[in-house]
């Protein structure tokens, strides 16, 4: 068995928020729904990246409530231009940067920041072309996907991130249909398997964890992925005070795993005994219809995911481990 | 400048590296390609300095190009067709958000049936989408345009992207002598970019918010004025451009207009071999000419009832390039018949629809048309349908 070095500050995360930087660069004044957790990572993915960023927000919730024309919540300079090019307009402002800072007309020595903000449908769905060219070109370019599991701004619609089983208006449970019947696509994967320095899973209710991990991302040089667990009590059917608290179910119980992938190893950034799903599952409207049976099916798969994670985890840190990420 | 034998394509590329710019993201369409080629080759061999970014679609071609120009760099791409068609979310929102890019428009048909030949269907279908839309017709033009192109859409009164057109193959792939210019000699011509509200960390500004209701009418009447003002900067551009360079651009361009009876109206590379027609057609009495609508938007109203209600034109016989299916009849003929309406002299209207899918137009087909303008003026009616010639029937 190999021994990994962990972070402390994922156990600490609940525990000191208040080492978290002051600054707020996503204000207040949006209008994201109560116990928004999108909104309660963005903020903290900010405070992380500083002033010196630039946001490129993809359609969806966040954008839609941070810049209601003639309001903008965003003290960075943002631009939002459509649903599924996120990734590609972050692309565009990465060449200018690079090309202005060569002739000078950018100081070369400043560091800027570009965090593009996309939500599941915007990345697992629309946008996954324009964002596996913008890592398979190495933009310099951190992407957060804030996954809240559904379309939510067009009223939760499933989308190819909606979990198994889950409720939605357009995976309806049904007499016969038991809600979303294929499985959650796997988008971190999907980012490791491009080979990019830097990946990580990341949920707001563990918010030193995020910051870190988002420090880091912004850190290493190349495109990074971030994915963001974003608890949505409106599309999920919790009550808003529950928000934090379903964040920090979903990493305890397994189903949304926290780890991070540095040039290919992998570290599980919370690895403790887990917790049975159904805790999770249970007091959320979209899984109220799940049988027995179906509960020991998720149980099963998170059961193997986070298994497999610990094996990735182990054989990525070998001495004899070579990854192809950072040659 | 040098006179020198070189491919259209090449030309253009040499324009845009002429501009210096700095963002180039393209992705390879035919007949387009070579422009872009030659561009990755400028930068691959340190000759631009410039970013190309190989992107993996024309859709983020255009996303790139936007995102660039609002950063602060100089944007091109260049497309055609069904890459133009791809990218039609992001060519309206880039007039909308204000990006001043630049786009060389290689015209060619669109699907179904796939045809990789020249027409304008594929330019009409963005007729609305905001840009600046200019029509060259030879080499020459395509190459002075283009350059020209970076001047107008920056100027701080317009911040409007512009589309150079220009006919697939017939143009793109074809070796014609261009006036070639030197660095030095363009130097003060084009300003650097500077965008009044880019991104800037230093002075951070909210691009492309959400426009409610009460707010989206106001936000598009600005965009209509901003290029309805623009014709003043590209008519300061081009005259710039004559006064130090001697070559001369006007939005409507006139062949023999002032005293013909029937002129055929064109676009882009037809052209010039409408006016070989006419110069043939003279020495046999006809009097006829042509007017060529080389600024497509913004349309160049009072320009074209000056030279068309000239009181010697009785028929205008518009050549549309690209067919509105179930509309009215040709595209440009329905615009320049409404241009027209409220004129007390205004000539008869016909259209006419040629040269689809590559499909050459020969010397009696151009002809053709003429003579078909001669038959309603005779007949003293405007057909009522599309008249395609050249059609088998």
């Amino acid at each position: 068995m190999i021994e990994v070095k962990r972070p402390k500050e994922a156990f600490l995360s609940v525990f000191a928020y208040r080492m978290a930087p002051k600054e707020e660069l996503f204000t207040r004044g949006h209008r994201a729904c109560q116990g928004c957790g999108a909104a309660l990572g963005l903020r903290h993915v900010m405070k992380a990246a500083g002033r010196n960023t630039i946001v490129v927000n993809a359609t969806g919730c966040m954008e839609i409530v941070s810049s209601p024309y003639p309001y903008t919540s965003w003290a960075v300079p943002w631009i939002h231009v459509a649903f599924e090019n996120a990734a590609a307009v972050a692309s565009g402002i990465d060449a200018a940067i690079k090309v202005l800072k060569r002739k000078g007309k950018l100081d070369p020595n400043k560091k800027i920041n570009i965090v593009v903000f996309a939500g599941d449908g915007g990345t697992a769905d629309i946008g996954l072309q324009a964002l596996s060219g913008m890592m398979a070109r190495g933009h310099n370019v951190l992407y957060v996907c804030y996954d809240n599991e559904a379309y939510m701004n067009t009223g939760v619609q499933g989308s190819s991130a909606t979990p198994y089983g889950a409720h939605t208006t357009t995976t309806p449970a049904g007499k016969v249909k038991f809600g979303q019947g294929y499985w959650k696509k796997n988008l971190p994967e999907i980012a490791v398997a491009h080979g990019i320095p830097y990946v990580a899973t990341v949920c707001p209710s563990f918010p030193l964890d995020l910051i870190r991990k988002v420090k880091r991302a912004l850190e290493l040089p190349g495109a990074a992925y971030i994915h963001l667990f974003a608890v949505c009590p409106t599309g999920w059917g919790i009550p808003p005070a529950y928000a934090v608290k379903a964040g920090r179910l979903a990493v305890e119980t397994g189903i949304f795993p926290l780890y991070e992938v540095e040039y290919g190893r992998y570290r599980l950034t919370f690895d403790k005994k887990l917790k049975p799903v159904e805790e999770y599952l249970k007091f959320q409207r979209r899984f109220r219809h799940l049988t027995p049976d179906l509960i020991k099916t998720i149980q099963e798969r998170v059961d193997a995911e986070f298994a497999r994670l610990r094996v990735m985890e182990e054989a990525t840190n070998r001495p004899d481990y070579r990854s192809v990420s950072g040659i | 400048m040098k006179r020198v034998g070189i491919e259209v394509s090449i030309a253009i590329a040499e324009a845009a590296a002429l501009a210096e710019v700095e963002v180039v993201s393209a992705y390879p369409i035919t007949p387009q390609t070579h422009i872009v080629e030659h561009l990755a080759e400028l930068v691959a061999n340190g000759e631009l300095n410039a970013e190309f970014i190989t992107v993996e679609s024309e859709h983020t071609a255009m996303s790139a190009a936007l995102g660039a120009s609002l950063a602060g760099a100089r944007a091109f791409t260049s497309t055609s067709s069904q890459g133009l068609a791809l990218m039609n979310e992001i060519v309206y929102i880039t007039s909308s958000m204000r990006a001043p890019v630049v786009m060389a428009l290689a015209n060619r048909s669109l699907s179904a049936p796939i045809s990789i030949w020249n027409d304008h269907s594929d330019v009409m279908n963005e007729r609305d989408t905001g840009w600046i839309s200019i029509f060259a017709n030879n080499g020459q033009e395509a190459y002075d345009l283009t350059f020209m192109a970076f001047k107008i859409g920056e100027h701080p009164n317009v911040l409007l992207p512009v589309m150079i057109n220009f006919d697939g193959f017939i143009l793109t792939h074809v070796i014609e002598p261009v006036w070639m210019f030197d660095k030095e000699e363009v130097k003060d011509f084009l300003p650097p970019y500077e965008h009044p509200y880019k991104l800037d960390v230093d002075r951070p500004t909210s691009h492309g918010p959400v426009g409610l209701p009460d707010i989206y009418t106001e936000a598009k009447k600005q965009q209509e004025e901003a290029i309805r003002n623009s014709r003043k900067i590209i008519d300061a551009v081009w005259d710039e451009f004559a006064e130090r360079f001697g070559r001369r651009y006007r939005a409507v361009e006139e062949y023999y207009a002032d005293d013909a009876e029937i002129v055929l109206l064109t676009q882009g590379s037809v052209t010039e071999a409408a006016q070989v027609v006419v110069d043939e057609m003279r020495k046999r009495g006809k009097k006829w000419g042509v007017v060529e609508l080389r600024l497509w938007r913004p349309f160049p109203f009072e320009d074209l009832k000056k030279v068309l209600c000239n009181n010697n034109i009785k028929c205008v016989v518009v050549l549309d390039r690209a067919i509105s299916f179930g509309g009215q009849l040709g595209i440009v003929m329905s615009e320049v018949r409404s241009a027209l309406y409220h004129e007390k002299n205004k000539p008869m209207v016909v259209g006419v629809t040629a040269g689809l899918g590559g499909r050459d137009i020969r010397f009696d087909e151009y002809v053709k048309m003429y003579e078909i303008g001669e038959k309603c003026l005779k007949e003293e009616k405007e057909p009522d349908k599309v008249i395609i010639v050249g059609l088998r029937e």
